[in-house]
């Protein structure tokens, strides 16, 4: 009963609290968050109450579990969302590849210019797609291989939702204009807090069962995790140092200026990339591919010696996104030699998923999650190459500001966070709905050749881009003048523009035919198809040489 | 020796394995050290902390242009940042130096050249222009893929409190006076006003260019505000300056 007064109690005092900070808001963008912050917590308190058994909290007793079961409500909501996620961060991806064909679809009004939408695009996938789906799998892991169940499930809720409510309202507060200019890290001060303290209560969770596991080791997966949630709240935290203007209002201004807010922001950047969008899917794929091949990680040693170095090196990388700016030059070389070193750790990576489907190589032909993974793992091989290549400065002086950093981007992104993804959903909706098979496996073969194409569209077009007007722009005549204008190098690039938009249509209706998939696996339903693979037989054939009598 | 030392590395990394805090303290140690070598020296060492002369903070109404810059989202599409290349000298003007984005809170430099770079936009084209083409791109360069911000012109940037915004950017370390902060507001309406007496702001704020910037002198719009600041941009420090030319010849590397 206590417990319930109290958690009721704190849900009412973040009502009101949310209450008075919209009734004193200063701006519409601020209004609007306190407004979505006030709904939350009524949701938050209407559910504390509805939800109890009064009878049983009055006499002290808990909400009953079953212990024999691992607690996985939320990863089938994370399961559900992060589809939804996706879909919704691919199309508004699209939509702005439009835009730059067709800058028409700016529309004229303030809330769809590209500016406002690009933030949308890149949270909706990194931070909606790629974080739902990262602390779903990161409490389904951490669950099986510590043979465990969640500590602090109440707080566990309370990480799944609150990051949820981060979503929105990042995502709304970029429409509305509320950000602070910083890229991948726009949200506004008081959004950065709220994820602060989701953050911690989520560090809290995933240690605490770590704590309360039943094996002796921690498993290679839960490094990858731990230093993920570690790492990101470090960079979080020192990158969105901030100073508001008043407490009812939006408008922050960062601690860092100039030079020093530069480098600032790409070690947060760099590394963003590094432990959200490596580490933390390393360790997806460190469980989902020993588990969907049948076949034990390759090497035990080469699991240790990556994981330190690559944690160690990536930190370094950031100033790669800085060559030739006011940055002194020796950092530069310093984020320069360490990119190059960083590609080994990430193979190392590749090659430990990789080789772990040695004696299960036949499943890329039968099973189409398998041919997802291990597609993913070659993007993330690629990627990683062709990013240590970008950071050497010669190579960068021609890629920087370019179009090709998008495409080297959206290979790792699609490629390799995207796919890993996809099969990670594909392995948990039947098992986490009970069901013996997703509803279409050919379902799934149509998503993978779909996305594949969408992908290589998209790299390709855009690698063809960045180079074209890389050397556009530096292109000298005879007679010693620049011969390109801005303005042609603009519309030079509108036929890749467009080829990369159709990637974009491809990518995206692979991922709709996943979410009709994964709908149909919740209801219940299995497709009746012909199986991907099957040997040829013919009973009315299978029959001895009848001898015919002589005539 | 080697031999030895081997299996015993293994075995004391099951060590870690075995514990939570350790690995957790392990990993964290592991991913502080290159932050620390790398960001840390960028506080006290020369050539990013200089002042160079002709550097000021921005005026309110600068600073005000500044807000809806980064509010629309500008640094996605284009640069303040110009690179030591024959090329993007002769396209965009002198590189940029560290100190001449020293008073901006956050940095703009971008990431990214959908659009042309910015840093040194200023007095190139008229008051005239910027208006047409923050409305209509596409009526001034046919090949643009920019935006429409047609409706800057139409919204007023009353009210908003510069010396709230002043003393927040004064706390991040922007040497505002505390005149500067009182007359916030009479600044942020003078500078766009003709008529305004501006003697005192160009006195606080040099080089301080006072007029109407968009068309609409009866108006205090965003559109002036936005205007104001892309007018300033890369035209506080004289690069050509003996002054300015020593300090360069001081910075390494570039």
């Amino acid at each position: 009963m206590e417990s319930l007064v109290a958690r009721a109690g704190w849900w009412l005092v973040a009502l009101l609290a949310a209450v008075v900070m919209f009734a004193n808001a200063l701006d519409t963008g601020f209004a609007v968050h306190m407004a979505i912050f006030a709904l939350a917590a009524l949701s938050g308190l209407v559910i504390s109450l509805r939800g109890a058994n009064y009878k049983l909290a009055s006499a002290g007793f808990k909400p009953a579990v079953d212990p024999s079961r691992y607690d996985d409500d939320l990863i089938r909501w994370g399961v559900i969302l992060t589809t939804f996620w996706g879909c919704v961060g691919f199309l508004v991806g699209l939509f702005i590849a439009l835009q730059l064909a067709f800058p028409v679809l700016n529309l004229g009004i303030e809330y769809t210019t590209f500016g406002r939408l690009r933030p949308l695009h890149t949270s909706a996938v990194i931070f909606a797609f790629g974080g739902t789906a990262l602390v779903s799998t990161s409490f389904y892991i951490v669950q099986r291989t510590c043979r465990t169940r969640l500590a602090l499930p109440s707080l566990a809720r309370f990480v799944f939702w609150g990051y949820q409510l981060f979503i929105v309202l990042a995502a709304t507060g970029y429409v509305m204009g509320v950000t602070q200019g910083k890229e991948y890290a726009e949200p506004e001060w008081y959004v950065d807090l709220w994820l602060t303290a989701v953050w911690v209560a989520y560090l809290a969770v995933f240690v605490m069962t770590l704590v309360k596991r039943s094996e002796p080791h921690i498993y290679v997966a839960n490094w990858f995790f731990l230093s993920f949630i570690l790492t990101v709240a470090l960079l979080h935290l020192v990158n969105n140092a901030n100073m508001p203007v008043s407490l009812f209002g939006s408008l922050s201004y960062p601690l860092w200026a100039g030079v020093q807010g530069a480098l600032v922001q790409w070690w947060y950047g760099h590394n963003a990339v590094g432990f959200f969008l490596t580490a933390g899917f390393l360790a997806m794929m460190y469980y989902f591919v020993p588990k969907q091949s049948g076949r034990p990680i390759f090497s035990y040693r080469l699991s240790i010696v990556h994981f330190w170095s690559l944690i160690f090196l990536y930190i370094w990388a950031g100033p790669h996104h800085l060559h030739y700016t006011a940055l002194p030059d020796w950092a530069q070389t310093l984020g320069m030699v360490f990119s190059v070193m960083l590609w080994m750790p990430s193979w190392g990576g590749m090659i430990n998923g990789l080789m772990t489907l040695n004696g299960a190589w036949d499943k890329v032909r039968t099973d189409p999650i398998i041919r997802m993974m291990v597609f993913s793992l070659a993007f993330y091989g690629m990627s990683t190459f062709e990013g240590p290549m970008m950071s050497i400065k010669s190579v960068n002086s021609l890629s920087h500001y370019t179009d090709w950093t998008i495409g080297h981007v959206h290979s790792g992104a699609l490629g390799w966070n995207g796919m890993i993804t996809f099969s990670a959903i594909y392995y948990l909706a039947p098992r986490l709905w009970n069901r013996t098979r997703m509803y279409s496996l050919r379902m799934i073969n149509w998503h993978f050749w779909l996305a594949t194409l969408g992908i290589v569209l998209y790299a390709s077009s855009m690698w063809v881009t960045g180079i074209m007007e890389g050397l556009m722009w530096r292109e000298y005549g005879a007679d010693g003048y620049l011969v390109n204008s801005f303005a042609e190098t603009v519309a030079a690039k509108f036929p890749m523009y467009l080829l990369r938009a159709f990637g974009g249509v491809l990518y995206l209706s692979g991922a709709l035919i996943m979410a009709f998939n994964v709908w149909q696996t919740i209801a219940g339903n299995l497709r009746q198809e012909t199986p991907l693979r099957s040997a040829d037989h013919d009973p009315a054939r299978d029959v001895p040489l009848a001898a015919v009598p002589a005539e | 020796m080697t031999e030895q030392t081997k299996p015993e590395l293994w075995a004391r990394h099951k060590k870690l394995e075995r514990n939570v805090a350790l690995l957790g303290v392990a990993a964290f140690a592991a991913v502080t050290i290159g932050g620390i070598v790398e960001i840390a020296p960028l506080f006290w060492i020369d050539n990013t902390i200089e002042k160079v002369e002709g550097m000021r903070p921005y005026t309110p109404l600068e600073q005000a242009g500044r807000d809806i810059y980064v509010r629309e989202g500008c640094y996605v599409c284009h640069s303040q940042m110009i690179r030591p290349f024959r090329d993007e000298v002769e396209r965009y003007g002198h590189y940029s130096l560290a100190a001449e984005s020293m008073y901006d809170h956050p940095f703009q430099w971008g990431s990214k050249r959908t659009g042309p770079d910015l840093a040194r936009v200023g007095l190139k084209y008229s008051d005239e222009w910027h208006v047409q083409h923050l409305t209509n791109p596409q009526a001034v360069v046919p090949e643009s893929v920019m935006p429409q911000y047609a409706f800057l012109t139409r919204r007023e940037l009353q009210p908003v409190d510069m010396g709230a915004r002043l003393t927040a950017l004064n706390r991040v370390g922007v040497p505002y006076t505390k005149t500067d902060i009182a007359q916030a507001n009479a600044d942020l309406a003078a500078q766009a006003d003709p008529m305004a007496d501006t003697a005192d702001l160009q006195k606080r704020y040099p080089k301080s260019q006072v007029r109407d910037f968009d068309g609409q002198p009866d108006k205090l719009t965003e559109m002036d505000a936005l205007i104001a600041y892309l007018q300033v941009l890369g035209t506080m420090v004289d690069v050509n300056a003996p002054a300015a030319q020593e300090v360069l010849g001081q910075e390494k590397g570039r």
